[in-house]
């Protein structure tokens, strides 16, 4: 799922200060699950926003709202009457749900309440870490099924290099060494054959650096056909 | 303020605080009337949203009272509560209401005395720290204090 995190409340309370009457859109799917951005959130965000407005002296009316997801547009159409009520709208979504409104609402000021940190999963409650990183051609198969890319500071093909030490990365301690877990899990599966093979510079380009990803599922479009 | 009677909520819950509340009744003791108290199933059903909400609503101070560490009738219910307590003194300091306005305490339902002690001592401290902010420096206009 996306992680993110709440932005600073200074930050979010300067954003806000030209409003007084804000939607405060929260998002059920990814920032719900790692409580960054669900109704919750929304809930108490937009408590501490009338909070400290009203000890301001110049009160703020809020509006929460929750859809289920803001990056589909079939979740975010159905709130053009919501949107249209109010002087701008403080997504609670990841980057992608910021856009999406402000592509729908284009006459709306859409503000982002959260910073969109990484994929990734709770490995405990309350315990995020990033698992992948998107690169656009996954090599977990090689790998034991745990990513270099994305768990690995330098992101190397062939490590581990001479930070690693007891396992762990000289970047953090806190940091797994990606290439000691691989180099543990394949010997495990009597795999360790799968490292005498030395993996190529990989191309980039699947992992943005060609310019701004699409994919397009001609199976799933709608448009007309030209037959 | 002189004479300045704080409004404080208790979220108490049912397997201790509440109970605790009850016996302190049974044994006659004294506590300040400031206290207004929420019964809950467990202090790990206390929402930020109701903390920031009673505060929001002009509440002075704020308490949550559960079991003990280690005798949560929901095995971790207080260790949850505890926790969304501490954030929430984070919220409430970035706010300008302040955290000190809310506490998290513990007590078994045998522990009537140490409600009566809890109440008296947020009582004491809320006082010291004169009404919430969001009131203007008004005092809630509750009946049971006209006379105060």
């Amino acid at each position: 799922m996306i992680i993110a995190e709440r932005k600073p409340f200074e930050e979010i309370k300067a954003m806000v200060a030209p409003y007084n009457r804000i939607l405060i859109l929260g998002c059920g799917t990814c920032v719900t699950v790692d409580f960054s951005g669900g109704e919750k959130q929304v809930g108490i965000l937009a408590s501490e926003l009338r909070m400290a407005r009203k000890l301001e002296g110049r009160p703020i009316e809020t509006v929460e709202f929750t859809v289920q997801r803001q990056c589909e547009w079939e979740f975010i159409d159905p709130i053009a009457d919501i949107v249209k009520g109010v002087d701008a709208v403080l997504s609670m979504a990841c980057g992608v749900g910021v856009q999406a409104m402000a592509e729908r609402y284009p006459d709306k000021v859409i503000l982002p309440a959260l910073n969109t940190k990484f994929m990734g999963m709770p490995i405990e409650a309350g315990v995020f870490v990033e698992r992948c990183a998107g690169c656009g051609n996954c090599i977990l198969a090689l790998t034991g099924g745990i990513c270099p890319i994305a768990r690995c500071s330098k992101s190397l093909l062939n490590g581990p290099c001479g930070g690693s030490q007891n396992g762990k990365c000289e970047v953090n301690p806190d940091i797994d060494c990606a290439w000691h877990l691989i180099y543990d899990k394949l010997k495990a599966q009597g795999r360790l054959d799968a490292l005498l093979e030395i993996m190529e510079p990989k191309d980039w380009r699947p992992a943005g650096g060609a310019g701004p990803r699409k994919i397009v599922r001609e199976e799933v479009r709608l448009e007309t056909l030209d037959v | 303020m002189p004479n300045f009677e704080p409004i404080i909520v208790a979220f108490t819950c049912h397997y201790c605080a509440y109970a605790a509340a009850d016996l302190a009744g049974v044994m006659r003791l004294q506590y300040p009337p400031n206290i207004r108290i929420i019964k809950i199933p467990c202090t790990g059903k206390v929402d930020i949203r109701h903390i920031l909400l009673a505060f929001e609503k002009g509440a002075d101070g704020v308490f949550v009272a559960g079991c003990r560490i280690g005798d949560c009738h929901f095995e971790d219910g207080n260790i949850k509560a505890t926790r969304r307590v501490k954030y929430a003194k984070k919220l409430l300091d970035e706010v300008g209401i302040g955290g000190e306005r809310l506490e998290m305490f513990y007590m078994s339902s045998a522990e009537g005395r140490r409600l009566a002690e809890v109440a008296a001592e947020m009582t004491e401290r809320i006082k010291k720290l004169g009404p919430n902010p969001l009131r203007n420096g008004k005092q809630s206009n509750d009946s049971r204090f006209a006379d105060s």
